[in-house]
Parts: C-alpha cells; structure tokens; sequence
C-alpha cells in the first residue's frame, strides 16, 4: 500500500490497476519478463472460440481441450470467462499466460470500477485489453502468443459488440461473428453458412455449438462434445441485463441434437 | 540562530489529538449497522457524486467521516491494497482485518511523523455468512482500532447517535429495519423525526451474495428510489 502521507500522491493516483502493478510490483504482471535465450518448452495452448451476436445481445463459446504438441495437456479447460458483468472475453495461445492476462484484465476492469465509482465504456474496455495484448508481445515473440476474443454489450448504442486482437495488439471490431484458434478456419465456415441476423438467443447458442462441432471435427486441437464424461462447451451470453453463462443441461440438449442429426444425415464429410 | 521552543510529547499529541477531533467533529455523520441481511452503511450526505461509502473489495465496504481529500487517498489506497493481494494471492485471501491493520500503521504514521494528522475516522465492514463472522472495524485519526460489535457511530455528534442506535439495535433486525433504524438516528437534534431518502447515501453488503444474487461482490450502492422503497417497507 503506498504511503497515502506521500505528496506526490494525486500524481501516483491512477485508474489502471496494470499501471500500479508496472510501478510497485512488476514482478506480478504476466507478461514483462526477460527471458532468457533458448527454446521455450512445450506448454498447454487452448484452441477454438467462436463468437456471434444475436438479436439484443452478443455469444462466446469455446470447446473444452488444450493441447501439448501432440497430446491433450486438458480435456476440462476453460476458455471462456467473464470480463465483467457486462462483457466476457475468450482467449487462444498459450494457456498460462492467456490465463493470467485473463485475471489481470478481471482485475483491472474491477478496479477502475472501484476507483472511478462507474464502469469503463466498452470500447474503453477493448483498449485495455489491447494494451495487455501489445505488453505481451516479447512473449509472442518468443513463441508464447496470446489472442483473445471480447464481446460485450454497450449501453451507449444498445447492441452487441465483437472486437477481435492480433498479436501486436491491434483491434478490429468484427461485424455478426469472428473466431479465433486453430481451429478457426472451419468455424468460420460453419458460422458463414448457419449465421442469420437476429438470432434468438437459443438459436445463436445452437449455432456456437456447431460451428464449434465442425471445428473440432477438423482440427485435432479442438475437443468436441464428450458424452462420455459429459462435458459440453462452455458458452457465455451477454445481453442488457449482464451476462450469463449458459447451463450444462441445455448444452448437452444442443450438443445431443446436433450429434443425433449429423448422424440421422450419414454423411461422410 | 533561534531556538526551538520544547514541547512536551505529551502536550504535542494531544494538541494533533484536539485539532483532528474538532475537524471530525465538524462533519455528518456515518453510520454502520450489521442486520441479519447484511451490513448496512448509511451517511448523511447530501452530495449524490461525492461518496463517503466505498467497495473496497468482494466483501468488503468502506464507510469514513471528516475531511473528503483524506479519506478518498485513504479509500484508492485501500482499494489497491486489496486487488494486490487478491490478485496475488487469492480473493479469499482478502480480509478486513489486513486492511484494518494496514489502515491503522498509515494512520498512526501520519499521526506521529506529519505537520497535521488526517482529520478522518474510518470503518471498514466484513460481511460474514452468519452474523457472527461479520467484521466491523473502527479506525481513528491516530491510528487506535477498535473491533466493535454490531454497529459503528463515527462523525459530529456520535454520541447522541449511537445512544439512539444502541437502544433500538438487535441482532435480527433487518435491512429496511436497520435504514429506517439509521435515518431516525441520524436526525438526532433536527427538527424532524426522520431523514428524507434524498439527504443520505447509503449502501449495503448482502449477507450470501453468491446464492442470493449471483455475485461473489457483495457491495451494492442504494439509489434513492431503493431506500424510499426499503423506508415504506415494514420492519
């Protein structure tokens, strides 16, 4: 805690909880190490977000696996987490780090919140989670990229926002879907083909699933739907009245009809 | 060259001691109630922008009187204090009692070391699950704590306050009881029997915020359509 006798207080004061960090305690942010020369080893990534709006609000999903090179580091990850209560954000690259920018990015949303005594606009919100993408470039550098997807609902214009980042940092608003991962490619497609614009909030959630089944259908690093130990991906929907993560029981619902109809099809490809 | 005059350390804390009581004594007054909803924070002000009631963290609330500038310093610093910790350790990991403790060595360092003590006195309120885990700490201007045990008074006429608080206060009360409880209180030697909504800030930690209301964050801010409503509901 800094000494609040300090004069030069009200030039220390600032909203940002990641600018604290950077002054009294930069060993604690995720990104901002030097690494040392060599190969970094091979560490959990997780794979496939999709994110789409619907009629009054926005969607993410994301499966449940991260991999190791060729093997499943975890089939029960998660990739899908609450910015705030009104925006959620998804993350691909490398797992730790993904992770711990996750908490930071939680954090700091939080405490400008608890500083200002009002939330931060949501474009607001789309640049500091840029600006956490750009700190972590050295590590992208290094191997160690991270890339998240944020969805959120603006209060000022009343829609359903979708901004997606590459690894400099840089913010692109997506307009109806986007996804992100390695499995993207063949999300994107599906999400081409089954997007309509407003979507009932169950159909977009119907929509996430699939795109999310032709993902991993694909990529090996996608994990699909697994009756067996009844996991499902994990979807978050966020609307003018917050956001809300979307049940287990209905995903295994959405999850069941698409695996019964593809099967009922008995098509190959 | 001149010469100091000696005072003695005596003499010297009680007039630091004087001066930041009379400053205190000045302000409105706060007043924090733990009732079987939760911990219920209510001050007299008239200012729907300028907040003496703060967040600090998930279960955590701040409630101060005496001069703005000091406890607001005090409050951002509590605020980082506490999203260092949680951030670096766990949430669960953030108590009141850390924060208090950290509140008194400021304040006690002030007090001791700088040209003026903080003319500020400071509560920091825990919700528990049970009542019994609620935690109600009460800071001065010199750095003394004090753990108190179902309410806090602090601010201009505290006394007359909290005789009124103390005679009507019981563990079961609840938040509509504990606000209207509050605002008779707080008209201690007016001209009326009871605050309007509109001339109080007030807030509350909700006891189980997790099954209640979907939020591990217990603080919510009360607008005064919120406190109209809990003044006409029964107690």
């Amino acid at each position: 805690m800094q000494d609040p006798s300090a004069g030069p207080l009200a030039t220390q004061a600032t909203s940002s909880f990641t600018e604290h960090l950077q002054r009294s305690r930069p060993e604690l942010l995720p990104f901002n190490q030097s690494l040392p020369a060599g190969t970094v080893p091979p560490s959990p990534h997780a794979t496939t977000i999709v994110a789409l709006t619907y009629a009054g609000g926005v969607l993410m999903a994301g499966d449940r696996r991260a991999t190791m090179g060729n093997i499943i580091a975890s089939r029960h990850i998660e990739k899908v987490f609450p910015a705030d209560e009104y925006s959620v954000l998804g993350i691909a690259g490398t797992a730790g780090l993904a992770i711990d920018i996750t908490r930071l990015f939680q954090v700091e949303l939080e405490h400008y919140e608890k500083i200002e005594g009002t939330l931060l606009s949501l474009v607001g919100k789309a640049n500091r989670l840029g600006a956490m993408i750009r700190g972590n470039l050295p590590m992208a550098m290094q191997g160690m990229a991270v890339v998240p997807l944020f969805a959120g609902f603006d209060h000022g214009s009343g829609v359903g926002r979708l901004f997606s980042y590459d690894v400099t940092g840089g913010r692109y608003e997506e307009q109806e879907h986007h996804s992100v991962g390695s499995g993207s490619v063949f999300a994107r497609g599906a999400l081409k083909k089954l997007w309509k614009p407003n979507l009932s909030e169950e159909n977009a959630v119907a929509v996430a699933v699939e795109a999310l089944y032709d993902a991993a259908d694909d990529d090996s690093a996608t994990g699909g739907p697994d009756p067996v130990r009844q996991l499902w991906p994990v979807v978050y929907t966020v609307n003018r009245s917050g956001n809300r993560r979307v049940p287990e029981r209905d995903l295994a619902a959405v999850a069941g009809a698409i695996v019964e109809a593809r099967a009922a099809a008995g098509r190959e490809a | 060259m001149t010469q100091q005059f000696y005072v003695s350390p005596e003499q010297l804390m009680k007039d630091r001691a004087d001066f930041a009581r009379k400053g205190i004594a000045r302000g409105r007054s706060v007043v924090v109630i733990s009732c079987a909803d939760g911990i219920a924070l209510i001050a007299e002000n008239p200012s729907p922008s300028l907040h003496k009631i703060g967040e600090i963290y998930d279960k955590i609330a701040f409630a101060a009187v005496g001069k703005y500038n000091e406890f607001e310093s005090l409050r951002q610093a509590g605020v980082r204090y506490a999203d260092v910790r949680g951030y670096s350790y766990d949430r669960e990991d953030v108590t009141a009692r850390g924060l208090a403790s950290v509140y008194a060595q400021s304040l006690g360092a002030v007090f001791t070391a700088e040209q003026k003590p903080f003319e500020v006195e400071l509560a920091v309120a825990e919700v528990g699950f049970t009542q019994e885990q609620d935690h109600l700490y009460r800071l001065t201007f010199d750095g003394s704590i004090a753990d108190e045990n179902g309410f806090v008074v602090m601010g201009g006429l505290a006394d007359q306050i909290s005789d009124v608080v103390s005679g009507a206060w019981e563990p079961e009360l609840t938040l509509a009881g504990a606000m209207q409880l509050a605002l008779r209180a707080l008209a201690t030697n007016k001209e009326v029997d009871e605050l309007p909504a509109t001339a109080v800030e007030a807030a509350v930690l909700y006891r189980a915020s997790e099954s209640n209301r979907g939020s591990r964050r217990a603080f919510r801010r009360l607008l005064p359509e919120d406190m109209t409503r809990l003044l006409t509901e029964e107690s």
